[in-house]
């Protein structure tokens, strides 16, 4: 089902996007898969360096075949511009006239060096908003620091599920997902993006906004770094009751947290005698002999699969979920019937499945459309917006600056 | 405590009408109140919003609804009203409140709302251009709609748990900090719907999935999925380029530094740094060789850092142009000196919780007044205030629906 395109939420805003792999094309994806219309700005013949880092079909590299690019991008307009060179600026400048916002991921004060400084950017449009982000922000004694995601994702603790095993070698944590943390950055971008947008059209100026990927990360943990940063300095957590357990065919996250959930797990299997114990009578108990209860329920687990343990535990209120790979996740019926994944074509990369977005507006999910191939638009944009004609155009190309 | 401009904040004159609990719905609100819109929290005491007495990892909570430092660290800069939603007149407060408002965000479970009477369709009647968000595990349609989840349980069905662990070692589920993800793109979708709401004076119903949230930050694995037929796998922290790419043990006690070396340029800044006579090894001559045997390349790596301190290996590696960073924890985080040069920790002062450091927010705004400004509320603090000050109700009416219990 798929409306009119100026019916979108975010119809008639438009969003400059000078951003490369992860972040900031996330956070323009987001915008744009909302309606936007974003124009990637990509340097000549290189483009965003995502085009170079895969998946590719067959595992052979291609720019207009990388998966991560692909996905980062959708939506999106794209033209190439080269920034270092005068004309390439003025053009630049003259699109900063008319968009509302810009979302940089340039390295600290290199905007500056090329003359695109907050002022002349001010001076192009004063209403303009821009969000720039960087890996630790612009300032501080880490400022210039080199990244990549792994050292980003680092940067900030992340607490996840586990109880290692006992005696187990002591290991350093590892990352989740693939570049989490980027993503997240590219969220909250997203987020203090549209908020400036709304600031900027109530009172008619201009903002910038800075976004340190390693600081939306911390937000992202200020429970838990709450608790260690302030006294008193919590008991070492010894492992919930339930968590995660082996099934026959996999893993499943089982969390029965309140008092109504544990009793659901208890009827979920078959109320046993143990579960009469004193040991089990109430959280506190419970979780004092977690060493007793925790095998016995692992046991439960044991003889039965991961779809049979999820779906009588909810059955009966108790929150359960199966860990599912990704290709599990793609043919899940929850999701099939949400539509959450669409085939979305592309004339170099051919149809490839896609996750979707993770709302629905008034029932309408997906409205997007595939990445830009590297400068498809630049004689829509700088043609027809700008109005440069052809022979302009080619001579830009010739010259490098398209 | 200020915020980080001196303009009126973005979201100034807007309105929420807060139904979320637990972290992933408070978080979301959080960051709109953050962001300057007035944020009114509706609870009761006979149906709290479970962190003020609870967490997944911390058990049950010492002290009362208003001693939750958990509770204070998800829901900064709100107000507070206790209304029991299960009496007639507190539903129809709710509605007058709605009437008042722009946003209503929500995360019980589908059909909850409908059944209160509290619907999308009921609410509409009386605010036709409302905002409402609301979320829940795994969205408001399918056949597992009913489902409910946690944190892990969400980045378990994500597919992102499976892609998180090392190989030999079972999946893990991601924790509190999804739910804060969740709340964040709950944030982004309730911007959109007030911008278009600008253009075209209507509302929206927004239905997020928390699942899809976390499915959608691990896009590239489905693409690669599709593209090679093979579902992808957990790595550590290796990468299906880069090497050496993984986190190395320093000298200190529980100490590690993370490098991720990508291109020649990097590579070249590594070997200056190290200077270990092995690297000119034919099995470390290009980026495939090292990344083939990059079990070996690591003990080299590790060698040379184990004999130093996370600091001294950062720096070293950092002025030469490798990217390497401090692993950190949720301890030393707490002193590490860029963030505090950068004033990223803020002191708030909370009645009963008293005196905290707490973590920042994900964005600084050069001209408008965003931040926290205010700790989290007492229950029931701004009764008075909001079914006063708001609704216009006297103070007689609200002492007669507090003896009543419909404010409860």
């Amino acid at each position: 089902m798929t409306r009119p395109l100026q019916d979108r939420p975010l119809s008639g805003l438009c969003v400059l996007e000078l951003g490369q792999m992860v972040a900031a094309p996330y956070c323009g994806k987001l915008l744009a898969d909302l309606g936007a219309d974003v124009i990637k700005i990509e340097r000549p013949r290189v483009g965003d360096g995502a085009r170079r880092r895969g998946p590719f079909p067959g595992g052979v590299p291609h720019p207009e075949k990388s998966g991560l690019f692909l996905y980062l991008n959708t939506s999106k307009r794209g033209i190439t511009l080269d920034l270092e060179t005068e004309a390439g600026r003025g053009i630049f400048l003259r699109l900063v006239a008319d968009a509302a916002a810009l979302i940089d991921d340039w390295p600290p004060g290199e905007l500056a060096r090329i003359g695109l400084d907050p002022d002349a950017l001010a001076r192009a449009n004063p209403r303009l908003v821009h969000t720039s982000i960087t890996p630790f922000g612009a300032s501080g004694p880490h400022r210039d620091f080199r990244t990549h995601h792994l050292n980003v994702y680092h940067s900030s603790p992340h607490t996840t599920f586990s109880t290692p095993a006992e005696g187990a070698p002591r290991r350093a944590p590892p990352r989740a997902g693939r570049y989490l943390a980027e993503y997240d950055a590219g969220l909250s971008a997203a987020v203090g993006t549209m908020a400036a947008v709304l600031g900027a059209l109530a009172t008619g100026t201009g903002e910038r906004v800075e976004v340190s990927k390693q600081e939306a990360l911390l937000c992202l943990e200020r429970v838990d770094i709450g608790r260690q940063i302030n006294p008193p300095k919590p008991p070492p957590w010894t492992g919930s009751i339930g968590g995660l357990l082996r099934a026959k065919d996999g893993w499943v996250m089982v969390t029965p947290v309140q008092n109504h959930q544990w009793e659901g797990l208890v009827r979920a299997m078959g109320s046993p005698e143990w579960t009469r114990s004193e040991a089990c009578k109430d959280e506190a108990a419970r979780q004092a002999h977690r060493d007793e209860i925790q095998p016995r329920i692992q046991e439960w687990a044991d003889g039965l699969t991961r779809a049979e343990i999820y779906h009588r535990l909810q059955a009966e209120g108790t929150p359960a979920g199966p860990i599912q790979t990704v290709a599990e996740v793609r043919v899940w019926p929850q999701e099939r019937e949400r539509d959450f994944f669409v085939e979305i074509d592309h004339p170099e990369a051919g149809a490839q499945t896609y996750p979707s977005v993770p709302y629905r507006f008034d029932d309408v999910g997906w409205t997007g459309s595939r990445a830009p191939l590297l400068g498809e638009h630049n004689r829509e944009i700088l043609g027809e917006r700008l109005g440069h004609a052809s022979g302009e155009l080619a001579r830009l190309a010739a010259s490098g600056v398209i | 405590m200020s915020g980080q401009g001196s303009r009126p904040a973005p979201l100034a004159g807007v309105r929420v009408v807060d139904m979320t609990w637990a972290w992933a719905g408070p978080h979301g609100t959080q960051l709109l109140a953050w962001l300057g819109a007035e944020v009114i929290k509706v609870e009761s005491h006979s149906r709290l919003d479970h962190s003020r007495m609870r967490s997944l990892m911390g058990g049950t909570l010492a002290g009362g609804p208003d001693h939750s430092p958990i509770f204070n660290d998800l829901n900064s800069n709100k107000l507070s009203i206790t209304l029991d939603l299960r009496r007639d007149e507190a539903r129809a407060l709710l509605r007058r409140l709605v009437a008042v408002s722009d946003v209503l965000a929500q995360n019980m479970r589908p059909g909850v709302m409908e059944r209160l009477g509290l619907g999308y369709d009921e609410l509409c009647r009386v605010k036709p251009e409302l905002v409402m968000l609301s979320q829940s595990a795994v969205g408001s349609t399918g056949p597992e709609r009913n489902y409910a989840g946690y944190a892990p349980t969400f980045s378990a069905l994500a597919g992102i748990a499976d892609l998180t662990g090392y190989p030999d070692e079972p999946p893990m589920p991601l924790s509190g900090s999804v739910d804060l993800r969740v709340g964040t793109a709950g944030a982004l979708a309730v911007l959109a719907a007030l911008y278009e709401r600008r253009r075209t004076g209507r509302g929206r119903h927004i239905d997020l999935s928390s699942t899809e949230v976390m499915s959608a930050m691990i896009g590239e694995a489905f693409l690669e999925l599709s593209m090679s037929g093979r579902s992808p796998q957990r790595a550590g922290n290796r990468h299906d380029v880069m090497a050496p790419h993984g986190c190395f043990a320093c000298a200190g006690p529980d100490e590690w530094v993370s490098i991720a070396v990508g291109g020649e340029r990097e590579w070249a800044a590594l070997v200056s740094v190290i200077a270990d006579p092995a690297f000119a090894d034919a099995r470390f001559a290009g980026p495939e060789e090292r990344w083939r045997n990059q079990d070996a390349l690591d003990a080299i790596v590790e060698r040379w850092t184990r004999a130093r301190s996370v600091d001294a290996a950062v720096d070293a590696l950092q002025l030469a142009g490798v990217p390497a960073t401090r692993v950190h924890s949720e301890e030393s985080v707490g002193l590490d000196p860029h963030l505090l040069a950068r004033d990223f920790f803020r002191e708030l002062e909370h009645p009963v919780v008293g005196k905290r450091r707490v973590v920042g927010t994900p964005w600084r705004f050069e001209s408008a007044d965003v931040g926290i400004r205010a700790p989290a509320p007492l229950i029931g603090q701004h009764n008075d205030a909001v079914l006063g000050g708001i609704l216009g109700l006297s103070e007689a009416e609200i002492e007669r629906l507090v003896a009543d219990g419909v404010v409860h």
